[in-house]
């Protein structure tokens, strides 16, 4: 069942990339977020909702990773820290922690403007690096966060994390134990920063990262204040996994520092590097399949394996694995990602026109 | 004629190296001034010091009247000094019309860098046979156009143009030349590093020799073009 979904919303991704009347992507658009509101009532169970309210957030954190890696070309390496700020946002301030029960649509807000804080405060002394420092000082930064959830367990309750968050309401009506809420509030949280993409890509800032992307020197020639450009592809970035974070943790009802580590920000990059850095559609693949082949294909395979053979194993571990494969595999035969943007393309496959004449 | 831009005393470092040690020079209003020298003397460090591109150590330099020297790149852009950088530096990946757009970055008005965008094709047709091909498939003479006409978007008082002939056959440099002079008629100060000395000094108004990080010369384009020194150094000798 979960395979139908995923399979709708990809195969409407490549045809959207397939086509180039906009009229015929437009319908497609909408034909897809009619079928993705419309069939749950009549195809589905919670277990498949919760996994697509799942790959719902992730696509979104991919978005917004894909504004700073792939429109403005900042590699960061420890995007799960925004993530986790969004997360905590909600973990502290709706819980019993400190008696707060703020109302879940505001945290929405409240959470994306943290993370974006974060995401200034991360930008603003770093952003004179460049390519591999940046990465490692993103790394750092990472690590630094879940570390201080973790060790400040006078507020986050440490290593244990924040249990028993408050379940949301919409107009006096709580969200209960069912899934559908976070399904819906995630696809508006997609169509959101789709929305949101589309338009800094083509905005005045859009271009400013791609001439920041593929020419620094050049870009600040053309009178654009980079620093400040930069900065913005970091706040603006951080500012959905802020969301992310709070439908996260709203829908699991725990935070702990360990649900946020490295092996997140990979596998976000992950989805990037696999869908087609820079470009929104080919993102919305890339981290559609990720999430599907771990948390539908790879539980089902382990069980089938565990019946076949009578063992118990996990190959929850062997994640790692396949997402060094997927890398591997991608950079051998088609580096620029499924669904590629069109710098991206021409960057990695006519990379020797630009040296002829240099 | 009043002076545009005045540079003094400056020093910039690289680490611990002197690259410019104290270079006084100053370009009038709808002047053509060349900077020559040898490789290493200083020539494009004096123009990206004057574009903010490098920290200036000690020194002043004061464009129509106002200091610019703490001021950032894109800020002295606004102001209008625009900066054709050594080697070109087109967006190669984007088209030609990307290109002469983020030339008018600065410019809030769709409708106005639209307008700018016709002018500077006006001024080199190449460049509007080629206008939805990616930059990186230009010829080097092609691409020299784009990132001249890239600056000229943003109609600054003052051009810096640093190497224009750089790994150009002679006829494209005549070209580019060509263009420059009519770019200078119609009202743009130009300061220009060239390795191409006679070219330069055929076109320049003045010029200045630099060696070491220093001023080593300094009069009008004829008596430097005359002068057996420079003619030896820098014209190859005749």
């Amino acid at each position: 069942m979960i395979y139908t979904y995923a399979f709708v919303a990809i195969a409407a991704c490549v045809a959207i990339e397939r086509f180039h009347n906009r009229r015929a992507k437009a319908t497609i658009v909408l034909l897809l977020a009619a079928f993705l509101a419309i069939a749950p009532r009549f195809y589905g169970n919670d277990a498949v909702f919760s996994v697509l309210a799942d790959a719902a957030v992730y696509v979104m954190l991919a978005l917004g990773l894909n504004i700073v890696v792939g429109f403005a070309g900042l590699l960061d390496l420890g995007y799960a820290a925004f993530f986790a700020i969004g997360a905590y946002t909600y973990g502290m301030l709706a819980s019993p922690q400190f008696g707060l029960h703020l109302p879940f649509w505001a945290l929405l807000f409240i959470a994306a403007a943290l993370a974006a804080l974060f995401g200034a405060l991360l930008g603003a002394p770093t952003l004179r690096l460049h390519g591999d420092y940046l990465a490692i000082v993103t790394l750092g930064f990472g690590e630094i966060v879940p570390q201080i959830f973790q060790n400040l367990t006078k507020y986050t309750g440490g290593p244990n994390g924040i249990a028993a968050l408050d379940v949301p309401t919409f107009f006096g009506h709580s969200f209960g134990a069912s899934v559908m809420p976070y399904y819906y509030i995630a696809l508006f949280g997609i169509a959101f920063a789709l929305w949101i993409s589309r338009n800094l890509r083509e905005s005045r800032l859009g271009r400013a990262w791609m001439a920041i992307r593929e020419d620094e020197l050049a870009a600040k020639h053309a009178g654009i204040d980079v620093l400040r450009s930069k900065l913005a592809a970091f706040a603006i970035g951080a500012s959905f996994s802020g969301i992310g974070g709070v439908l996260f943790a709203a829908k699991l009802a725990l935070v702990s520092p360990d649900l946020f580590g490295f092996q997140v920000s990979v596998l976000i990059v992950s989805m990037l590097v696999l869908g087609g850095m820079g470009n929104i559609v080919g993102v919305v693949v890339g981290s559609l399949l990720l999430t599907i082949v771990n948390s539908a294909l790879l539980p089902q395979i382990n069980s089938l394996v565990d019946t076949a053979f009578h063992t118990t194993l996990d190959l929850s571990n062997l994640h790692f694995l396949i997402y060094g494969a997927i890398l591997v595999g991608i950079m051998l035969f088609r580096p620029e990602g499924l669904l590629p943007s069109r710098e991206r393309r021409a960057e990695l496959h006519h990379a020797g026109e630009a040296a002829v004449d240099a | 004629m009043s002076v545009l831009l005045d540079v003094r005393a400056l020093e910039v470092r690289y680490g611990g190296i002197v690259a410019l040690r104290g270079i006084d020079l100053h370009v009038e209003e709808g002047e053509i001034v060349a900077l020559l020298g040898a490789n290493g003397a200083g020539k494009t460090t004096t123009l990206r010091a004057i574009s903010g591109l490098l920290p200036v150590r000690a020194g002043e330099i004061s464009f129509a009247g106002a200091s610019v020297r703490r001021r950032s790149p894109d800020a002295i852009a606004r102001l209008g000094i625009g900066h054709v950088p050594e080697g070109r530096r087109v967006f190669t990946r984007m088209t030609v019309r990307e290109n002469l757009e983020l030339g008018g970055y600065a410019i809030a008005s769709h409708r106005k860098v639209a307008d700018r965008i016709d002018e500077v094709l006006a001024i080199f047709p190449r460049l509007h046979e080629r206008i939805a091909q990616r930059a990186g498939t230009l010829s080097g003479g092609e691409q020299q156009m784009l990132a001249i006409g890239r600056a000229l978007i943003a109609r600054p008082r003052l051009l810096l143009l640093d190497e224009p002939s750089l790994g150009l056959a002679p006829l494209v440099v005549a070209q580019i030349f060509e263009v420059l002079r009519d770019i200078h008629k119609r009202g743009t100060t130009v300061v220009l590093v060239e390795q191409n000395a006679r070219a330069a000094l055929a076109l320049a108004d003045r010029g200045y020799v630099l060696r070491n990080g220093e001023i080593a010369r300094a009069d009008t384009a004829d008596a430097l073009a005359r002068d057996p020194a420079v003619v030896a150094a820098y014209l190859g000798g005749e």
